[in-house]
Order: C-alpha cells, then structure tokens, then sequence
C-alpha cells in the first residue's frame, strides 16, 4: 500500500472467531482497531491484523486479484472477495466466514463438499462456445481457449437462502457447471448429469431468489444456468414421454 | 463397443452454520432478487392465512343472519378495509410474480427476470392504490 499517513484513517474489524472444539452454536466475535487507507481492502485489513494484532487470526487467500476465489467471505452481511472489497467507510466492519459451508476455523470454511459437487456436475473448464471467431493466433498458439468464469469461491452457495434452510440442496455452482456440460457437451453424454440435476434437490430446488447470480464476483450468472438446466430437463422428460429417443 | 455408464452421486452435505427458515426474511445483505423472494414468500403465508380466516368467518353463515350482518358491520370498519387493502396488494403482488416465477423458472424470459419483478410490483402498486381508493370510496 502507498497511503500517506494523512490519508489513513483508524477502522473497528469485528471478526468471527472459531477454533476446533467450539460450539458449533455459540458465535464468538473479536474486535481490532486497524489504520486503513482509501485503497485498502478487507484482505489487506486482515492481513495487518495477523501480522500486527493477532497472529492466530485464520483465513484462506492467495492471489490477491479475484481470481484463485480463495478469499470470499462475509462483510457486512454481504458476500465477497476479500481481496478486492474496499473497506467500508464509517462504523465498524463485520466480517464473518462464508454462510452454508461447515466452518473450519475463523474465516476459513471446509470447501470439499462443495468442490466434489463440481466433480458430479461434469467439471467443465473451457468454454469452447465463446471463443473469438478470427481472432488473431500469436506465434506459437495454435488455438484460443476462454476458460470457465467459475473461480469456486463458494460466494453464490453462502448466498442463496434456498442452501441456508437445506443442507440437501446441491448449489449454484455446481449447477452452473452443470449447465455448461449440458450446453457444451464437446462429445460427452450429458444425459448422466442432466438426470441427476433433474431433481428435488437440484434444478427445482432453485427459489429464484436470484442472490447467486447478483452475488458472483466473476459473471457466472448461476440463477440463469439453472433455469435453462430446468427446460433443457423439461425437454428431455418430454421426449422421453414421447419416445423422442436420445438422453439429453 | 460395450460400454457402462455411471450415474454420479452427490455427496452427502456436512454440517454448516445456516442462515434457517428466519434467513428467508432476512433483509441484510439481499439485493433486488432476494426482496422478491421474500416478498413472495410473506404475501405466500398470509394468502395461506387468509385463506384459514376466510374459512373460519364464512362458517359464521350457519349461526344465521345475525351472526352475518355482525360480521359485516365489523368488516366495513376502516381498520378492517386496511386490511382489505393489503390482502389485495398481497393477492396482486403474489400471483404477477408467481407469473414472472412460472415464465422464468421455465427458463423463459430468464433475462427479463428483474424488470418482470419491477412491473409485478409496479402494476400491484398501482392497482392496489385504485382499489384502495374504491374502498375507501365507498364505490367497491
């Protein structure tokens, strides 16, 4: 950071506290006065914390610029990634782990569950769809690949009411992927992730709340993909009803 | 070419600290989506409850005309013509929503969604407020 000292100003972090053995009911929170700039964000906050106030604080980050999705988190009641989320100015900061996912410790949550929901929905990584027709190869590049927006920060799963209230419900993301296989198969059947997203707990779980697509820090549009996964699933019932052939 | 294929399974959730049933009516963090869903699901319970009370009072026909026209009279106060009011904002709201919930949870339309929760609840306010004006008129 390059703030002058006229420029900073002291803000009150109120964090969420948890270590292995706690009551998963009881919430704890601490509180760390800490001298931020006007371009500091809640990562460079919490990383003045550790260093200066309290080494024990635990959180998840890596590349400081939106794109590994390990930093999401909760600031003010609201999702986002620490990395580029601006400190608020006025009043205290709250900043809590993401919601829906087991809390491992502090801020960091326990994502396997909700990295393996990817693993069934297909695991697409690049969309082939969206690549630039003409575009112009630099040397040595033989083909241009625009990979999948998802970075798999858990943002959208923290964000959905539907997930708070069901444990059951398989998530955005997943879905989100989901759709990309289904949109994208690039030889691969997906009538296998296509049934098993045609569910209760999947597609038609959705409430349409629409927070995961409002949430996602990287443009997925999950609330989106999940709709046209719910007619792509329509259509399929209905040819199977009819005897249409074919598994999508 | 023999070949199986493999139904994926979903693993099993772990225990998370959720929001619950209270997190629907949870207004802190929601953006212009979240308020629809809420919205829909409090005018959703108050139909539902409505519907109970509805029954209930219709059931006063078979104590007579007496108990009826003592219902009525009641009915006809301002503070019960409020409530007219709002079951009619949350009978308008629910079902032009329920439409826009049908259209794009059928996946169409699906990039309209808010500006059809903005002419839902346009259209219910302003209708609410006509017939607001006819039951406080005396012309409904």
């Amino acid at each position: 950071m390059t703030e002058t000292a006229a420029e900073l100003r002291t803000t009150r972090f109120v964090v969420s506290r948890r270590k292995e053995g706690d009551d998963p009911g009881e919430l704890r929170y601490d509180t760390f006065d800490v001298a931020v700039g006007p371009r500091s964000t809640i990562l460079d906050s919490l990383v003045s914390i550790r260093r200066e106030l309290d080494p024990t604080l635990t959180f998840r980050h890596s590349c400081f610029h939106a794109s590994c999705g390990t930093c999401g988190m909760r600031v003010n009641g609201r999702e986002g990634l620490a990395c580029v989320t601006p400190v608020p100015e006025g009043g205290e900061v709250m900043v809590e782990p993401l919601g829906n996912i087991p809390v491992v410790t502090d801020l960091v949550v326990d994502m396997d569950a909700f990295y393996d929901e990817f693993d069934e929905a297909g695991r697409p990584l690049v969309r082939v769809s969206e690549m630039i027709p003409g575009a112009e190869m630099a040397e040595g590049i033989d083909e241009l690949e625009r990979y999948e927006d998802c970075i798999e920060c858990g943002i959208c799963l923290s964000a959905c009411p539907v997930a708070g209230s069901d444990p059951r419900y398989v998530g955005p993301a997943a879905l989100a992927a989901a759709w990309r296989l289904v949109d994208e198969p690039r030889g691969r059947d997906p009538g296998p992730v296509l049934r098993l997203m045609d569910d209760e707990q999947a597609a038609w779980r959705c409430h349409l709340a629409w927070e995961c697509t409002e949430a996602c820090p990287s443009g997925v549009d999950p609330a989106a993909a999940i709709m046209r996964l719910r007619r792509a699933a329509t259509a399929a019932r209905a040819r199977r009803l009819f005897s249409f052939g074919g598994t999508r | 070419m023999a070949s199986t294929t493999v139904e994926p399974r979903r693993p099993e959730p772990g225990p998370a600290r959720r929001r619950g049933f209270v997190g629907w009516f949870d207004p802190r963090g929601r953006r212009l989506g979240g308020y629809a869903f809420i919205l829909n699901r409090l005018s959703g319970i108050g139909l539902v409850v409505y519907l109970y009370m509805h029954l209930v009072i219709l059931s006063l026909l078979v104590q007579g005309p007496g108990a009826w026209d003592a219902f009525v009279e009641i009915a006809l106060s301002p503070p019960v013509l409020v409530f007219d009011v709002v079951l009619l904002a949350g009978m308008l709201f629910h079902g032009l929503n329920g439409i826009r919930v049908g259209l794009v949870g059928m996946g169409l339309v699906v990039s309209r969604q808010r500006a059809l929760f903005i002419a839902a609840f346009v259209v219910a306010g302003l209708v609410t407020l006509v017939g607001a004006l006819r039951i406080f008129g005396g012309e409904g």
